[in-house]
């Protein structure tokens, strides 16, 4: 039986086969947590969407400036060597600690031993925040034209690598009255960020906020914007307090189980929770 | 930029006729429809909708810096408290831009806070003020111009003794009583003339709960006013580039509020629990979607007798807590040196052991 080619199907379409051969090459920005790295296979996918929400304070837009800043670690250092778009929602990114957490990622790389003193790379933490595309976002409005535009400026500055939405929660939730629309303007919005990773093989963040939700008589939290838009991004990574530690939890992903890894936010970043119990733990 | 004009952006004539002629003037009006929403609406083929939306996209775009320019241009760009351990936690003071909230119970200093910092806003900047007017937004009629005055004279006696100072720097100082939430978004909307003159320096709202929980209205459309409100003072306060203070009340938390996910509370036996969930507690007011709006929050609370402000959420401050009293120049704190808190104990308010409501009208103190 002669095989046709997967081609002779229509545009696009690859055998599991050929798609298993690609994941290796399924390149992953680190967290700079060892445990949180080693529960994701390696880091944030790029190629995907990867939501990531958690109440206020427990440490999304760290993690959003921490992953802006990884994805620029030098290839030869096991980085990806490219740049980050920040899209600021809420007026949160703060430049000056972005600034340090440069600085700490430097300090790292310069310190575990594979630093090469005759490698010439521009290593200064201002230049790893010159590679830093920050577009503040003042409305629904304008967060919907960005995110179309986005097509064409990728296009002209291709090494981009990760673009974060911190977060893609605000301007949605207090300026609709009509919820289906709201739905229908946000599964627009994923699939065009599904475009945008699969076609320059970059990752997407999308920070996200929580709410409250009635189910299994109590009330608990749950990520925002509703449960059509749960199933739009491809991967999520609830933040949670558990005790005095933070947590990342993996609730949706087509690949990797369920699992929860400790996490800290310190002066240098996201590390490694500093505790002895952790351990990543299996559901 | 969502409310560009379609007309003014540089379409092909025959496809931007077709959208005023089915109403859309604005880019919102244009990118609050999908792709095939559109298409039915303007009859019109995908391809020219989908050129016409990348056109308006591009247009409606906010413009593009890089982090090193933000920060660039943002320079120094904090106002300082005075009160040392704090301000070196908040990164050099009250975030400019920004909007910081102060959260505790009654009586714990809020107020007193807020009249310390309409103070320094009004201060020439050799003493480390603003030097410009401030703007105090006085809902529960707490301000008290006896205590600003008996403030100034005990922190900044050199200023408050010279002639004519007293009145030059409180007359910087602009109070207004809103009653209603309607009248205070009127007041915005007028401080935004002013802000874009350059004449004030510093906002502050005292307090947004009391402001809130007046109105009739509950449940979602609340939450919808307080949303467009948070966006709104949060703006203002980015491109006029003035701190913006806003303080809020707290409440209790009724039992069967909500503090897991679902994920949790299916695996109950590897949740490690606090022993101080099950005391009972407050929480501030105004909900979780305000809890997410501001940039900053300062929890004041008592513990033991001993009254604490906490830098409960920061992006760049670690999460330090420090003991103050106040004083007859306002609010001291005790320490420097703060002390680190690990864990969500950060957030929560306690207020234990402290019951007298300090009552500023005419010198009595603590």
């Amino acid at each position: 039986m002669e095989v046709s080619s997967s081609k002779s199907y229509s545009v696009g379409a690859r055998t599991a086969w050929d798609m298993f051969h690609e994941d290796d090459f399924f390149t992953r920005i680190t967290t700079s947590c060892a445990d949180m790295d080693n529960m994701l296979g390696g880091g944030i996918n790029c190629k995907e969407i990867t939501e990531i929400g958690g109440v206020p304070g427990i440490g999304k837009t760290q993690l959003g400036i921490q992953l802006a800043v990884n994805v620029q670690i030098p290839l030869d250092y096991g980085g990806l060597g490219g740049k980050a778009i920040y899209i600021d929602t809420e007026g949160s990114f703060m430049p000056e600690r972005a600034l340090q957490i440069a600085q700490a990622c430097i300090e790292d790389i310069e310190t575990n031993g594979f630093y090469r003193k005759d490698f010439h790379v521009n290593m200064e933490p201002t230049s790893f925040l010159e590679n830093i595309f920050y577009f503040r976002v003042c409305s629904y409005t304008e967060q919907i034209a960005l995110i179309n535009y986005l097509d064409k400026f990728i296009s002209d500055h291709q090494d981009v690598k990760v673009v974060i939405v911190d977060s893609v929660t605000f301007h949605f939730r207090q300026d609709f009255d009509d919820l289906a629309r709201r739905t229908r303007v946000l599964g627009g919005m994923a699939l065009k960020l599904m475009k945008l990773a699969k076609q320059f093989s970059l990752a997407v963040v999308l920070l996200n906020q929580v709410t409250m939700k009635y189910t299994e008589g109590s009330f608990q939290l749950t990520l925002a914007l509703g449960d059509s838009w749960s199933h739009a991004c491809t991967n999520r990574i609830i933040l949670y307090w558990n005790g005095n530690e933070r947590y990342a939890y993996i609730d949706k992903s087509p690949s990797l189980p369920s699992a929860s890894a400790p996490y800290s936010v310190t002066a240098k970043g996201i590390r490694n929770s500093a505790s002895n119990c952790k351990r990543v733990k299996m559901m | 930029m969502a409310n560009k004009l379609i007309s003014q952006m540089g379409l092909q004539s025959s496809i931007s006729n077709i959208f005023a002629a089915r109403n859309i003037r604005t880019a919102k009006d244009a990118l609050s429809l999908t792709e095939f929403e559109l298409m039915e609406l303007l009859d019109v083929g995908l391809a020219e909708v989908r050129l016409a939306v990348a056109h308006i996209s591009e247009a409606a775009s906010p413009p593009c810096q890089t982090a090193l320019s933000v920060m660039k241009e943002r320079c120094h760009e904090f106002f300082p408290t005075q009160l040392k351990g704090l301000d070196e936690a908040l990164g050099g003071g009250i975030s400019v831009g920004a909007l910081t909230e102060l959260v505790g119970p009654a009586g714990i200093g809020k107020t007193q806070f807020c009249l310390k910092l309409s103070l320094l806003g009004s201060l020439p900047t050799a003493y480390g003020g603003l030097n410009g007017r401030v703007v105090y937004v006085d809902v529960e009629s707490k301000f008290s111009s006896r205590r600003l005055l008996e403030i100034g004279a005990n922190s900044f006696p050199e200023i408050f003794h010279t002639e004519g100072m007293a009145k030059e720097m409180a007359g910087r100082i602009i109070v207004l009583r809103p009653t209603s939430i309607s009248e205070f978004t009127e007041c915005l909307e007028k401080l935004k003339v002013l802000l874009l003159q350059h004449q004030v320096k510093l906002l502050i709202i005292d307090s947004m709960a009391a402001l809130v929980t007046g109105e009739t209205e509950q449940g979602a459309s609340m939450n919808q006013s307080l949303g467009w409100h948070a966006s709104f003072i949060k703006s203002l306060a980015e491109f006029s580039r003035i701190p913006i203070v806003v303080t809020n009340q707290v409440r209790s938390q009724i039992s069967a509020e909500a503090s897991q996910y679902t994920f949790q509370a299916r695996r109950r036996d590897d949740v490690l629990e606090v022993p101080e969930r099950f005391e009972s507690q407050l929480v501030a007011a105004l909900g979780i979607q305000w809890a997410h709006a501001v940039t900053i929050r300062l929890v004041l609370e008592a513990k033991s007798g001993q009254r604490f402000i906490k830098v409960a959420k920061s992006p760049i401050s670690p999460p330090l807590s420090f003991p103050f009293s106040i004083t007859s120049s306002g609010i001291s704190l005790l320490s420097n040196d703060g002390i680190e808190m690990p864990g969500p104990q950060i957030n929560t308010i306690h207020c234990q052991g402290h019951n007298d409501i300090i009552n500023f009208d005419g010198g009595r103190l603590l």
